[in-house]
């Protein structure tokens, strides 16, 4: 933990040095374009291809990938979860945290050419995203009025305070969408959604369906002498083995999320053309858990599901099944995002606790040694799963639990998931930066909706936590909301609502040649109007 | 000429009923699955609230009763329209025509490559059963045609473009190079060499063993015999009297293979990252794309209740003993 921070801590030191350096250079000598070249094109895997590419429409995690590097977003995110400036150059926050008024870059433009203003904004999150984007739609209800005060700015007046309102504003949360394109047609079925039209760094060239997505410079970019690339090749590449050979023999210079299999990073890792990093997900710092269906006998005793926590090995689960990505779990905050409380109840790996536990709650052993039967619906995104349940299963038979392996397909899955059809299965979901963002939805009782995926689905209902979590979101004091978030995450853990397992790490491999492609919270999905090539 | 007139005429009229009997099927059998393209885009999204899922099926039709959705559908079959995907945001036909390329390339060259390989191998091997030649080939078939498809196309992609780096692993095309004319095709043709082994391979080994087992049978009877009595060469005995009677078992495999063949390879175009239409249908069956699916089976029953009418012309053609008959 302490090194983490260390770590941390150096970067962030030399990455202040190395802007404070690179600016003054840049001004006295022009003529030498020491490091940042123009030119080079990058390949990037994208994995699975997006249905489209229009982010407001769709928000799939390889849309955003390839969409954000063509529209945008008035905040980006630090890898401290701060705001920093995108199309928004400053904000003000009203001492209520109710009024949030936004100065906009004045220079920047849509792809074909028309200005990108305020009235675009107001329109893109009161009307498009409102229609189109889940998560959107949650935030932006809460506003009462979104107007445009002139043609660079605009104000969101809330109904009341909410903390994580800058949060919304991060490009897959709130991408900004033409006002010119889109209003007065119906936004799904706008024949321009087949050419993607933003203010980003890179414009859409060319879509060849199962093989590439091709993005080119946007030469009118508002910010000047950026991008350095010349275009960004998205290629489709179904076959995992195929994907690490194409890593292997330099075709793509870029891996990101679920890309490579866990078991192929160690021999990635020592590749000579390629870094590994796993910064670049602080703002999704996805969570996995088991998913407990706390409706089902014998998953509604809370001594159960503690059983549960203490009979699964969490730090064998990274180093056996993910190969030593990720960090154990404590609990239902990801400990990189905002408002994570250490000290809450610890189930450290003791399968005789379990038993006690077990004990205590009357399922005593039968005959042949068993306790009780549950089934385990395994999540169908990808091998690693599928070891896990084969894992999980193991380990509960040593504590006398028969787990069933049940096997379907993601539509299989989101069908019987979300109606309640099932006693165990896994999941994670993104933190979104703020525990009001993505923590809350999955624990507090007005969210348990029969048909809706990453609801309360385990049918968890406390009173006292939802008044925490209600109460927390409604201020935007820091130290209140986490005084806050820290009791509610203190009663979770020791509820169990679902047995968390590890705070998930993805591997970004980036080709040595090319810098600059992890840069904040959001990695990956960044504008990459930074990225350059080192041609040697 | 009339007779085979007739025979077609009346074989495409039951083929009419054959194809729409199998689209009703079809279209049961992709709802019977559990889940709809709903709960897939809502999965992938990674967050949903109720509006979002019923946006969707509003959009995709799928709030309506399944009988009508049924009538829709079928509506449109038989005027020729495969319908829309929502969620690609383009017409199944499009979408298919953009894959048949890359599928038939893929699947034709090998099938003809195979064919043309598989028989030549089968007669040599049969004409000397027994020797060392035969019990290479017969080897060499029984492996390939036992080994997972997949596995030997991995292995080739290590040994040809990661070790040895003769030839692309995936795609059908150098990205990004702007290739033109000539080598646009040479790099196109590359590209295929691996993906078409692969395949090949599998095939050749059926027809391989066929085509053996068949001639084994032919070579000793008796007009075998009387035409060696005649003086006849070696070659002319082997192509025109035992191989034009063995054929026979060949072709109709052939056939039915011929009408699979636009359904493309779901497990090569994976591995060679080939966008063909054996990976959109495979992809169509976990996003619960119903109108891609339906649109695949039912130019694939078309393909094949032609080819199934072809192979039993070339019967005709090939051994005048047998007739069509209306």
């Amino acid at each position: 933990m302490s090194n983490r921070l260390r770590h941390f801590r150096q970067t962030l030191t030399a990455a202040a040095l190395a802007a404070a350096l690179a600016a003054p250079l840049a001004l006295t000598v022009p003529g030498v374009a020491a490091a940042q070249e123009r030119g080079g094109t990058m390949n990037i895997i994208v994995q699975p291809e997006p249905p489209i590419l229009v982010l407001g429409l769709n928000q799939q995690g390889p849309t955003q990938t390839v969409a954000g590097k063509i529209y945008q977003g008035l905040l980006t995110f630090g890898f401290d979860l701060k705001p920093q400036p995108e199309l928004a150059e400053s904000w003000e926050v009203s001492p209520d945290g109710k009024v949030y008024t936004f100065k906009l870059v004045k220079n920047a433009k849509w792809h074909d050419g028309k200005p990108f203003t305020a009235h675009d904004v107001v329109f893109s999150t009161s009307k498009l995203l409102m229609e189109t984007h889940p998560r959107a739609r949650a935030t932006f209800s809460k506003c009462e009025k979104i107007e445009a005060l002139d043609d660079y700015t605009v104000q969101f007046t809330l109904k009341e305070p909410f903390g994580p309102f800058l949060q919304a504003f991060e490009v897959s949360s709130a991408p900004m969408m033409p006002k010119h394109i889109y209003e007065g047609t119906d936004f799904k079925a706008n024949p321009a959604n087949a050419t993607p039209i933003g203010t980003g760094p890179f414009k859409f060239k060319e879509w060849n369906k199962g093989s590439y997505i091709h993005l080119v410079r946007n030469d009118e970019y508002w910010k000047a002498g950026k991008p350095y690339l010349d275009d960004i090749y998205f290629r489709v590449i179904p076959d995992a083995a195929s994907r690490a050979v194409a890593v292997e023999q330099g075709t793509v210079q870029q891996t990101q999320f679920n890309d490579i299999e866990t078991f192929d990073v160690p021999r990635l890792k020592g590749l000579p053309n390629v870094e590994m990093t796993t910064k670049g997900y602080e703002f999704f710092a996805p969570l996995s858990w088991i998913e407990i269906n706390t409706r089902n006998k014998p998953l509604d005793d809370k001594r159960f599901r503690q059983a549960m926590m203490h009979a699964i090995d969490r730090k064998f689960i990274r180093d056996k099944i993910w190969f030593g990505l990720g960090r154990p779990a404590t609990g239902p905050v990801n400990s990189v995002t905002r408002f994570f409380e250490p000290n809450v109840r610890k189930y450290d790996f003791d399968p005789k606790k379990a038993e006690a536990l077990l004990e205590e709650a009357g399922y005593k052993k039968g005959a042949d040694g068993t306790r009780a039967k549950v089934r385990l619906l395994v999540m169908p995104y990808g091998e690693t799963w599928t070891r896990l349940g084969e894992y999980v299963k193991q380990a509960m038979k040593r504590v006398g639990v028969d787990v069933t392996l049940e096997t379907t397909d993601a539509a299989g899955w989101v069908n019987r998931v979300s109606n309640w059809d099932y006693d165990l299965s896994f999941n994670f979901v993104y933190q979104y930066g703020d525990p009001a963002l993505g923590v809350t939805r999955t624990y507090v009782s007005d969210n348990i909706r029969k048909g809706v995926m990453f609801s309360n689905t385990m049918g968890y209902s406390n009173p006292e936590v939802d008044q925490l979590f209600a109460q927390a979101a409604q201020t935007n004091k820091d130290e209140e909301r986490q005084q806050l978030y820290s009791a509610a995450q203190k009663i979770l853990v020791e509820d169990v609502p679902v047995a968390w397992l590890l705070e998930m790490e993805f591997p970004t491999f980036v080709d040595k040649r090319f810098k600059n492609a992890v840069t904040t919270a959001i990695g990956v999905n960044e504008s990459y109007d930074s990225v350059y090539m080192v041609k040697k | 000429m009339p007779r085979i007139a007739l025979f077609i005429s009346q074989r495409l009229v039951k083929a009419v009923f054959v194809i729409l009997a199998i689209a009703v099927f079809n279209f049961f059998l992709v709802h019977a699955a559990p889940g709809d393209p709903a709960a897939v885009m809502a999965g992938e999204a990674g967050a949903a609230d109720a509006k979002f899922v019923e946006q969707l099926r509003q959009q995709f039709g799928l709030d309506r009763p399944l009988y009508e959705q049924l009538g829709t559908y079928m509506s449109k079959v038989v005027q020729a329209d495969l319908g829309y995907s929502y969620r690609q945001q383009r017409p199944v036909f499009d979408l298919l025509m953009d894959r048949l390329p890359v599928t038939l390339s893929l699947t034709l060259t090998a099938f003809v490559l195979a064919l043309l390989g598989g028989v030549a191998l089968g007669t040599l091997a049969a004409m000397r059963a027994g020797t060392w030649s035969d019990t290479a080939i017969t080897v060499v078939g029984l492996t390939a045609y036992a080994t997972p498809i997949f596995w030997i196309g991995l292995m080739l992609i290590l040994l040809f473009s990661v070790n040895l780096g003769w030839l692309p692993a995936f795609g059908t095309e150098s990205i990004g190079a702007g290739y033109t004319g000539w080598d646009a095709f040479l790099d196109r043709a590359k590209h295929l060499v691996l993906p078409v082994t692969t395949l090949g391979l599998f095939y050749m080994a059926v027809y391989t063993r066929l085509t053996r087992a068949s001639i084994l049978e032919v070579r000793d009877m008796d007009f075998v015999k009387t035409a060696r009595a005649k003086g006849l060469p070696e070659w002319r005995i082997v192509s025109v009297h035992i191989l034009r009677n063995a054929i026979l078992p060949v072709i109709t495999v052939a056939g039915f293979q011929a009408g699979h063949l636009i359904g493309g390879s779901i497990l090569i175009e994976t591995v060679f990252a080939l966008p063909g239409i054996g990976r959109l249908a495979f992809e169509a069956v976990l996003q619960r794309d119903y109108q891609v699916l339906l649109g695949i089976f039912l130019l694939t029953s078309v393909v094949v209740v032609v080819f199934n009418l072809l192979t039993d012309l070339i019967y005709s053609l090939v051994d005048p003993r047998i007739e069509v008959a209306p």
